[in-house]
């Protein structure tokens, strides 16, 4: 991967509505990074202003639902001046093809980047096989 | 894709819709200024990284900016009479040959960004903290910026 590269704004991804909002505020889609090795399935995903306990991972019938609150993190003497992002929650799903070890995922959380490892249960691990020839 | 029609919106000539609605988002933002700001109309954005929010109490300016993953040995933070310069380096490390990618959205790459802050500023009362991946700059109004209660006699 090239360094030299500049960064670029993007725009913050509102969630279109996967499930309707009960609570107000807004909801967005945090960018991610989803690779697999043999092992384990990482998943790495920016939620900036997340704390760790306000994280919340689920995976229920090959559905992994990631969620994040956000608390307002001005005080309420602040007035706005220039407003160029919005603040909100994090809320995205996804679909897992493989079997995970469930009792052993583990999460962590750094500079509001979360890491997920999903290890695959032994049985979803890939084998060789060979082909006879006839 | 946005195809609702505004009938009986005086002042919009017959453009496509989308014309029409950045044309009302620009009246809106004449006439309400920034009390739409926070109601789900597009914030004004500069084009450059990392997207600033400023605000303002008595005493401080607070600049903040969503930096997620980066840490804070790979941040510079300087300020310049009235300008604000935030500049580094987003680094994601490689993961090895041996993986294969489902999504890779993240991005890595160098930033640097200035700005200009509304007032004077007392540049010796500079702090910078990152809490979660927010950058929080906060800077502290000199003097001669502060609001005055003035008493009428």
């Amino acid at each position: 991967m090239t360094t030299a590269k500049e960064l670029q704004v993007k725009e913050k991804q509102e969630v279109s509505s996967a499930a309707e909002q009960t609570k107000p505020g807004l909801v967005f889609t945090p960018a991610v990074d989803i690779f697999e090795s043999d092992r384990e399935i990482t998943l790495l995903a920016d939620m900036p202003g997340v704390a760790a306990n306000d994280i919340s991972i689920d995976l229920r019938d090959g559905v992994l639902t990631i969620s994040g609150d956000v608390k307002p993190w001005e005080s309420a003497e602040e007035k706005d001046v220039l407003i160029e992002f919005e603040v909100g929650k994090y809320y995205r799903q996804f679909t897992l093809s493989e079997a995970i070890d469930q009792a052993k995922i583990d999460a962590q959380l750094k500079e509001g980047v979360l890491k997920l490892a999903l290890p695959k249960l032994a049985k979803a691990q890939p084998r060789k096989i060979a082909v006879n020839a006839g | 894709m946005i195809t609702r029609r505004f009938i009986d919106w005086p002042g919009v000539a017959l453009r496509s819709p989308i014309a029409q609605l950045e044309q009302m988002r620009r009246d809106m933002e004449r006439l309400g200024g920034a009390f739409f700001g926070r109601l789900g109309l597009r914030p004004e954005a500069a084009g450059v990284f990392p997207a600033l929010n400023i605000t303002e109490d008595r005493d401080n300016y607070f600049v903040r900016a969503e930096l997620p993953g980066i840490q804070a040995k790979d941040l510079e933070v300087q300020v310049h009479g009235k300008s604000l310069t935030i500049a580094g380096e987003r680094k994601i490390a490689s993961e090895g040959e041996n993986v294969k990618y489902h999504r890779r959205e993240r991005e890595a790459g160098k930033f640097s960004r200035i700005t200009d802050l509304p007032g004077e500023i007392n540049a010796d009362r500079v702090e910078a903290q990152m809490t979660n991946g927010i950058l929080t700059v906060r800077i502290a109004k000199a003097e001669a910026a502060k609001p005055r209660q003035i008493a009428v006699k």
